[in-house]
C-alpha cells in the first residue's frame, strides 16, 4: 500500500479572507502563514516582500525539512510561482544560509493543486461529478510561469459526465493581474469583457480556474453584466459535494 | 479620432478604448501578425533560436565598451565618420551639423525607432531641413501628423478606410480601399523625393563590429534607396545594437523578422560597411554614423541589461492583451511602446534622470514568454 502522503495547505490570501470553501476542499494546515509577499513583490515592494517570504519560510521551511510533510500545496498558480520562482530571487542577497536553503526547499516541495494531483499524486480522476457544462479559463501564472495546464484539464475532462467545451484564447488574460486591476480599471474591464463574450460563444455554465483573483474579476464582470456562466475554483469542481458540507 | 498624445495616462487610455475604429485595427492587425509569427516559427527550432539569440546578444552587451571600439575602428577604415552622443541633443545637433555643412535642404529617411526617441525629424525641421519618411507606414503616419504606434508597425493603428482619406486629403487621392492604388501612388511620390534628397538617413538593425557594417532590415526597398541614392548618408546607432560578427547580425535578422512579421526573411537586408569607394558608381560619397548612448549605459549602470538584449521585433506587442485594447499612442510620448516600452521607456528616462511616465504594468508576461533573445 502506498503510504498517504502528508501536504502542508498554504491557504493563499485571498482564498482565506474571501473564499474559505475552495481551502476546506484541499490537510495539515500550518498556523502562523501569512501571505506569500507576491502583490509586494510584483510592485517593486522587495524589501517587504522579503520579510513576508521569510515568514513564510520561517513557518514551512521546517515542515519540509523535518519531513512532517511531504509537500506544500496552495490552490492557485500565482502564490505557487512566487513560492517556486521568487523566493530564491528575494532570499539571493543578504539572507541567512537558513533561508536561502528553505527557498530552494520550499520552492522545489511547493505544487499547485491540480499539478500536485496529477504530477505527483498520479490522480487524473478524482470521481466527483460535472454537475454542469464547463470550459476551462487558463490563468496567467499557471500557464506561463509553473507551465500547468494540462493537468487541470485532464481532470476536469476526467470529471464523471464531463464534457470540456474549448474557449477560445483560453490562454489570454481575463484582465484581473493583481495591482493591475485596479491601476488600470478601465482595461481591466475591457479584457473582462472580451474574456466574457468568448465564455458566451462556449455556452458553458462554468468556466474552471485555477487563481481565486482572476475568478474575482471574471465573475464580477460576469454578474455585472448579466452573464449566465459563473468561474468556479477547480478545486470545488474536483470534490462531490461542492457545497462542502459544513 | 487621435489620441491626445500628450494628455495624462488615463486620458489616453480612456480615449483609446472609446475608439472602436482603433480597436477594429489593432484586432485585425495584432492577430494576424502574432498568427504569422507562430506558423514561421513552428518550421524552426525556435527554442534553439531563442538560446543562440540571447547568447549573441548577451555576449555583445557584456564587451559592449570593447566592441564598440572595435566598430568604431573598423567604419573610420571603411571611410565612415563616426560620431559619438551622449544624449537625444548632441545626437541631433551632430546630424543638424552634419546636413547644413552640405547644405541640404531634403532628406530621406528610412524607418527608425532610434530618431523617434531623440526626436530628430524635429530638429532638422526647426533647422529648416526637410524630412521624409520613406517607409509605407512612417509615410502615412507622417503625411497625418502621428507619431508611429508600434515598433514594426507604425500605422498598425489606422484601417485602410483612415489610409484612404489621409490619401485624400494629403495627396488629392481619388477616394479608393485598393491598397494596391494606394501604395502605387505612395511609390511615384516617394520616388520623386528619393531622387530630390541630398541626405539620406537610417537607424540601425545591427552593428557588426568586425567589419564595421550596418544593417538594416526593410521590406520596401526604401532603405536601400535611403543608403545608397542620397550623396551623404547618416546612420544613427544605439550603443546596444553593436554584434561582434557577421554571423550574429545574421543570426539575429532570421529572429528578429520571424517574430516580427512571421517572414523566414525580410525582403532586404542592407549591409553597407562606407561610402562607395574610388571607382565604385553606386553609394553615398559621405557616410557618418552617430552612435547613441542617450539613458543606455545608464541603464546597463543600474544593473538592467536584460532591457537592451530587445532587438526590437515588436512580437510582445502583438501578443500583449493590452495593447490589443489600447495601440500604441496610449503609451504617450516615447518611441517604445507595449510589454518592452513598458520596461525600456521608464529605464531610459530615469537613466537620463527624468522621471519614470505611467506605463501599463502587465508586460512581463509577454516579454518573457516572447523575447526572440530570451
Amino acid at each position: 500500500m502506498i503510504p498517504r502522503p502528508k501536504v502542508a495547505l498554504f491557504v493563499t490570501c485571498m482564498v482565506d479572507v474571501m473564499y474559505p470553501r475552495v481551502g476546506l476542499a484541499a490537510v495539515v494546515f500550518p498556523e502562523g502563514q501569512t501571505c506569500c509577499g507576491q502583490p509586494a513583490f510584483n510592485a517593486g515592494h522587495r524589501k517587504e516582500a522579503t520579510k513576508l517570504a521569510a515568514n513564510f519560510l520561517a513557518v514551512f521551511g521546517p515542515l519540509v525539512e523535518s519531513g512532517e510533510v511531504d509537500a506544500v500545496v496552495a490552490p492557485s498558480g500565482s502564490c505557487t510561482a512566487t513560492v517556486r520562482h521568487s523566493f530564491r530571487v528575494l532570499m539571493e542577497e543578504g539572507a541567512t544560509q537558513q533561508l536561502r536553503d528553505w527557498a530552494r526547499l520550499v520552492g522545489d516541495h511547493t505544487h499547485e493543486l491540480s499539478e500536485y494531483l496529477v504530477d505527483v499524486l498520479g490522480v487524473e480522476a478524482t470521481g466527483a461529478e460535472a454537475s454542469c457544462t464547463l470550459t476551462y479559463h487558463a490563468c496567467c501564472h499557471l500557464l506561463r510561469d509553473l507551465r500547468v495546464d494540462r493537468q487541470p484539464r485532464t481532470l476536469l475532462e476526467n470529471l464523471r459526465g464531463s464534457d470540456l467545451i474549448d474557449l477560445e484564447e483560453a490562454e489570454e488574460c481575463c484582465g484581473f493581474g493583481g495591482a493591475f486591476a485596479v491601476w488600470n480599471a478601465e482595461i481591466s474591464t475591457e479584457m473582462g469583457l472580451r474574456k466574457a463574450r468568448h465564455l458566451d460563444a462556449t455556452g458553458a455554465e462554468i468556466v474552471a480556474v485555477g487563481d481565486v483573483g482572476c475568478m474575482t474579476h471574471i465573475n464580477g464582470i460576469l454578474v455585472r453584466r448579466g452573464h449566465r456562466c459563473r468561474a468556479v475554483h477547480i478545486a470545488e469542481l474536483l470534490i462531490d459535494d461542492p457545497e462542502g458540507g459544513s | 479620432m487621435k489620441i491626445d498624445i500628450d494628455a495624462p495616462y488615463h486620458t489616453r487610455v480612456n480615449q483609446a478604448l472609446a475608439d472602436a475604429d482603433l480597436r477594429t485595427a489593432l484586432d485585425r492587425a495584432t492577430a494576424q501578425l502574432a498568427k504569422r509569427r507562430l506558423t514561421a516559427l513552428a518550421a524552426v527550432d525556435a527554442e534553439l533560436m531563442r538560446d543562440e539569440g540571447r547568447s549573441v546578444r548577451e555576449r555583445a552587451i557584456l564587451r559592449l565598451p570593447n566592441l564598440l571600439e572595435e566598430l568604431e575602428g573598423n567604419l573610420t577604415s571603411n571611410g565612415c565618420t563616426v560620431h559619438w552622443a551622449r544624449d537625444a541633443a548632441e545626437a541631433t545637433n551632430t546630424v543638424v551639423e552634419i546636413a547644413q555643412r552640405s547644405g541640404v535642404e531634403c532628406t530621406v529617411k528610412s524607418k527608425s525607432m532610434l530618431t523617434e526617441e531623440i526626436g530628430l525629424n524635429h530638429a532638422l525641421e526647426d533647422a529648416g531641413i526637410e524630412v521624409v519618411e520613406t517607409d509605407l507606414g512612417e509615410y502615412i503616419i507622417q503625411l497625418d501628423d502621428e507619431p508611429p504606434s508600434h515598433l514594426v508597425a507604425p500605422v498598425i493603428h489606422k484601417r485602410a478606410e483612415d489610409v484612404s482619406r489621409v490619401f485624400e486629403r494629403e495627396l488629392g487621392m481619388e477616394p479608393t480601399l485598393d491598397v494596391a492604388v494606394m501604395c502605387g501612388i505612395a511609390r511615384q511620390e516617394l520616388r520623386r523625393r528619393f531622387l530630390g534628397a541630398q541626405m539620406g538617413i537610417s537607424g540601425c538593425n545591427f552593428a557588426v563590429a568586425e567589419s564595421g557594417t550596418i544593417c538594416l532590415i526593410t521590406n520596401e526597398g526604401n532603405g536601400r534607396m535611403v543608403t545608397s541614392l542620397p550623396p551623404v548618408y547618416v546612420v544613427v546607432v544605439g550603443i546596444e545594437k553593436v554584434v561582434e560578427k557577421v554571423e550574429d547580425a545574421v543570426l539575429l535578422w532570421q529572429a528578429a523578422t520571424r517574430n516580427a512579421t512571421g517572414q523566414e526573411v525580410s525582403v532586404y537586408f542592407s549591409l553597407t560597411s562606407g561610402p562607395h569607394p574610388p571607382g565604385h558608381a553606386d553609394g553615398p560619397q559621405e557616410m557618418h554614423v552617430v552612435l547613441v548612448d542617450n539613458g543606455r549605459s545608464g541603464v546597463l549602470q543600474r544593473r538592467y541589461a536584460d532591457a537592451l538584449l530587445c532587438i526590437r521585433c515588436g512580437a510582445c506587442l502583438n501578443v500583449c492583451p493590452v495593447y490589443r485594447e489600447i495601440g500604441g499612442h496610449a503609451y504617450g510620448r516615447t518611441a517604445y511602446s507595449g510589454p518592452i516600452g513598458s520596461i525600456l521607456t521608464p529605464l531610459l528616462s530615469e537613466a537620463r534622470g527624468g522621471q519614470a511616465p505611467t506605463c501599463p504594468s502587465q508586460a512581463r508576461y509577454a516579454v518573457r514568454v516572447m523575447t526572440p533573445a530570451r
